[in-house]
């Protein structure tokens, strides 16, 4: 028997490692390479059921004991639930997936990318701390964003990719300043020692943060355009990503976070208005498709918007149904993702009006959607009928939550119904393909998951003890027993509120063109959507981005230099300004005097000829005639500086110097051969006036703060340390030499690689003009 | 800048160039020098052989492209760095190892084959410059 802390580490990593081994698998055993990758999380499944009713566990290794960060990950009932449904979902998917791609060239790099998703959602819901949450919520990101993007060479799945990837990193970005908000609050890490936040003061910025990355992975309105555009996805991804995993990802997270941050007005009210409206928004707009996949995917929003909306009212019935519903849910929409994908496989189109009559044809695929269609109306025997009830229990008392719900709910189980039953009835209709009934492994997933609901339900006793009690009761701790009953109380009046679902269900089936006739006029007559708002933006950005690019980078070199040299005139200036620098010049004790601790001039003879020599090589600089003795002037007053340097004490200083200075002069007489050397540039007085004005701006500012410098007193502790220690334990007598390769070493290394960078690009840059006409 | 006397001295000043800029990166731990000297020195050396003889000339006396060398510097400074996590020691701390040879002894360091990694990157990336400016069109005529 593993230890605790392998097994979960296997739980979390084992995915990762199936997904590397994948396009191998593939490669040796072909369409067959799902059946062994299908067992990871098939044992995964297993292995965690083991845990059902087991006490909370923790588990973690060191990851960055500095900053007290630890791989820590903990199954309490909440991440079981959706562990159980990611992995028990999961492993039906992949085996889908098998033949659902049967043939295709990328089938094992599918595979990998399914794997390693369905890894970081495991990770994601057994993380115990913040950074590891968010780590993994990245790794949904990125990896879901390959998955939807699978088929790149379709402009429009590279579009739902971008999109889905945009939307959900803003809210990947608003989760890491939650965690560093939370840290800062808290002063931990965990999750788990988290206690409420209510009074503190950064609640309303953790809020913030915590909603808007949950918002946006659980595509909340308004930020729910990426979700349908990522059906571009092949359908067992959609069937995965909005069933159980990557879009309850918002979900899990509010619930994980509701007892850090639930039970305020805040919570309530910003959770409910915002799950109602999403809610009500994807169900009425499901009405609006024909295609089956987008009509499931606008259900998915309003789903999803349901369960944030039970978050919000967050007491423990509706937490309950929360759980029932999120079950129920995971197990439907999977099971119906599925069913249509397998229908689109087999006959060639999903489009509702043009399917009829499968019945005959594929019966099993008919048993499979009508349960999972019977489960989305909530009748009884279903989960989804617990769902509703616990649903209306816990809104009872709020009479606009719940008017909303039965809405809701009768929408979608109409859409239900529409999905489930309407392309198997009636006469039977020409489709691209002949329809038959789909292979095996394709049929299996939809099936279990239809049973599944139906089993469940008939065992709700057990599943109300092993799961949902234990996952409630990591949100909220239960006060009293669960009273779930299979059989329908009639003179309850929750009972009625299902009965009118129900009615209201069947109405929306019958009239569901009528729907979709008076919800597409309003489409044409706004005309605006926020799809297209993010095309806007996003266009809008990359002409923003090309605007500042172009005021930048103008390709004009005498202007960049113009722009670095005012900065650095900027950066001398300013700080001595500001911080009061200047004072130590002129101390306002001594009446504006220079200060003491600058002697007076007091230059020795030889001394005199260096800065005499320096200043010539200044003069004949600025007056040369051409541009070769430009050069040769700059390289006499190089060596001028070197000479200063070497009659004070910095021979290595000078060394270098006079070195630079030679190689200098050779270099630029090398740049300038191309030129002719003895012209002199003409310049407008305007470049003449800016251009001197910088310079001696700059030069006035750098003298100005070598003043500055050492007018204040001198701190000795850096040298005498290097005095001190450069001997004993660096063994060199040239502090300078032992500073660069030893004590600051690593400097040396990044300066090193900046100098070979730069000597390849000027290279480059160099043979780039080798072909006429290219950018040189 | 190829007359007869120029041409003829060249090589013997590169000669003793370079062997001064070895000389130079060697002693740099105790008195002033140190790879980045050396390397300008080396770098001035190639220059003046690439004025006197052409480019080509150089390129064949190097053998390998001048960015190579540069390349090998940055790799056996990060190398020597690495040197001491074998010791269990963090990234760049130093190793010393002295060699008895009869006559004196030898320090051997990682330091010491740092600034040597040091003296090639700046040998190599100023030369490969300074041939590349020599170069009418830029470069790559072995």
């Amino acid at each position: 028997m593993l230890t605790l802390g392998a097994g979960m580490m296997l739980v979390a990593l084992g995915p990762f490692v199936a997904a590397a081994l994948a396009p191998f698998v593939q490669a040796l055993l072909g369409r067959f390479a799902a059946w062994p990758l299908a067992l990871v999380p098939g044992a995964i499944f297993f292995y965690l059921l083991g845990f059902v009713g087991a006490d909370p566990l923790t588990a973690s290794i060191e990851w960055i004991p500095a900053h007290g960060i630890d791989l820590a990950f903990r199954l309490d009932g909440l991440s079981l639930t959706f562990a159980l449904a990611i992995s028990g979902i999961g492993a039906l998917i992949i085996l889908y997936s098998g033949d659902y791609l049967k043939g295709h060239p990328h089938l094992g790099r599918f595979l990998g990318f399914m794997l390693a998703f369905m890894g970081a959602m495991l990770g994601l819901v057994l993380a115990d701390n913040t950074l590891v949450l968010l780590a993994f919520w990245e790794l949904t990101s990125v990896t879901s964003f390959l998955l939807i993007g699978f088929d790149h060479s379709r402009q429009a799945a590279r579009r739902g990719a971008i999109q889905a990837l945009v939307v959900t990193n803003i809210g990947g970005l608003a989760l890491l300043a939650g965690a560093i908000l939370l840290y800062q609050a808290s002063g931990g890490w965990s999750i788990s020692g988290l206690g409420h936040l209510g009074e503190d003061g950064l609640y309303m910025a953790v809020f913030a943060c915590i909603c808007l990355a949950a918002f946006t992975k659980s595509a909340q309105f308004p930020l729910h355009f990426w979700l349908p555009n990522a059906m571009e996805a092949p359908t067992p991804v959609s069937a995965f990503l909005h069933s159980a995993t990557m879009v309850m990802g918002g979900v899990y997270l509010l619930a994980r976070f509701h007892p850090v941050l639930g039970d305020t007005v805040l919570w309530t009210t910003v959770l409910t208005v915002f799950g109602g409206v999403t809610m009500l928004w994807g169900a009425l707009w499901a009405t609006r498709q024909t295609d089956l996949k987008q009509m499931l995917a606008q259900t998915t929003i309003a789903s999803l918007g349901l369960l944030v909306l039970l978050i919000g009212i967050g007491n423990e019935a509706a937490l309950l149904g929360m759980i029932v519903y999120f079950i129920a849910h995971a197990l439907y929409k999977a099971g119906f993702f599925l069913v249509v994908g397998a229908i689109d496989h087999e006959t060639g189109t999903r489009d509702l009006t043009a399917l009829g009559g499968l019945s005959d044809r594929m019966p099993l695929t008919f048993i499979a959607a009508a349960m999972a269609g019977l489960s989305m109306l909530g009748l009884p025997a279903t989960l989804g009928y617990f769902a509703k009830e616990e649903i209306y229990l816990g809104s009872w008392e709020t009479i606009a939550a719940l008017a909303a719900l039965v809405i809701g709910n009768a929408l979608l189980g109409g859409i239900g119904l529409t999905v489930g039953i309407r392309p198997f009835l009636g006469p039977e209709t020409r489709t691209p393909r002949t329809a038959h009934e789909a292979p095996v492994p394709m049929l299996a997933g939809p099936l279990l998951l239809g049973a599944g609901g139906i089993v469940l339900a008939l065992n709700i006793d057990w599943l109300a003890g092993a799961i949902l009690a234990p996952a409630t009761n990591a949100i909220r701790p239960l006060t009293h027993e669960l009273h779930l009953s299979l059989l329908p109380n009639l003179a309850d009046p929750l009972f009625m509120a299902s009965v009118l679902t129900w009615l209201l269900a069947i109405l929306v089936f019958a009239r569901m063109s009528v729907l979709r006739m008076v919800m597409r006029r309003i489409e044409t007559g706004v005309g605006w959507t926020l799809d297209k708002g993010f095309d806007t933006a996003m266009f809008g950005l990359i002409r923003f981005a090309g605007a500042v690019t172009r005021l930048f980078h103008h390709g004009r070199l005498e202007l960049y230099l113009v722009v670095v040299f005012a900065m650095l005139a900027l950066a001398l200036f300013l700080p001595m300004l500001g911080m009061g620098g200047l004072d130590a010049l002129w101390p306002a004790a001594e009446g504006g005097a220079w200060s003491s601790n600058i002697g007076g001039v007091d230059l020795r003879l030889h001394e005199w000829g260096v800065v005499i020599l320096a200043v010539a090589g200044l003069v004949a600089l600025v007056i040369a005639p051409t541009r070769l003795v430009a050069i040769l002037s700059l390289g006499v007053q190089g060596t001028a500086v070197a000479l200063i340097f070497l009659l004070f004490g910095a021979p290595d200083l000078a060394f270098t110097q006079f070195m630079v200075e030679v190689l200098s002069v050779v270099i630029m007489a090398l740049v300038v051969a191309r030129l002719p050397l003895d012209e002199r540039d003409h310049r407008p007085f305007e470049d003449w006036a800016r251009d001197g004005t910088l310079a001696v701006v700059c030069g006035a500012g750098l003298s100005l703060l070598l003043l500055v410098v050492l007018a204040g007193a001198f701190d000795p502790r850096l040298s005498t340390f290097f005095i001190e220690t450069s001997v004993p334990i660096a063994h060199g007598a040239n502090i300078v030499n032992v500073i660069l390769v030893d004590y600051r070493g690593f400097d040396t290394l990044g300066e090193i690689s900046v100098v070979m960078a730069a000597g390849i690009a000027i290279v480059a840059l160099l043979r780039a003009r080798k072909t006429p006409g290219a950018a040189a | 800048m190829n007359t007869i006397i120029f041409r003829t001295i060249a090589p013997l000043i590169v000669a003793i160039m370079l062997v001064f800029s070895v000389y130079v990166c060697l002693r740099g731990h105790n008195e002033p020098g140190g790879g980045f000297i050396g390397g300008l020195i080396a770098a001035s050396s190639i220059a003046i052989f690439a004025m006197a003889n052409g480019v080509a000339d150089v390129r064949r006396a190097l053998v390998v492209d001048p960015l190579a060398l540069a390349g090998f510097g940055v790799f056996i400074a990060a190398c020597s760095g690495l040197l001491s996590l074998f010791t269990g020691s963090p990234f760049m701390t130093s190793i010393w190892l002295y060699l008895d040879l009869e006559e004196a002894v030898v320090p051997l360091s990682t330091p010491m084959v740092f600034d040597i990694g040091v003296y090639f990157v700046v040998f190599g990336t100023l030369s490969a410059v300074a041939l590349g400016l020599q170069t009418p069109d830029g470069g790559e005529d072995f």
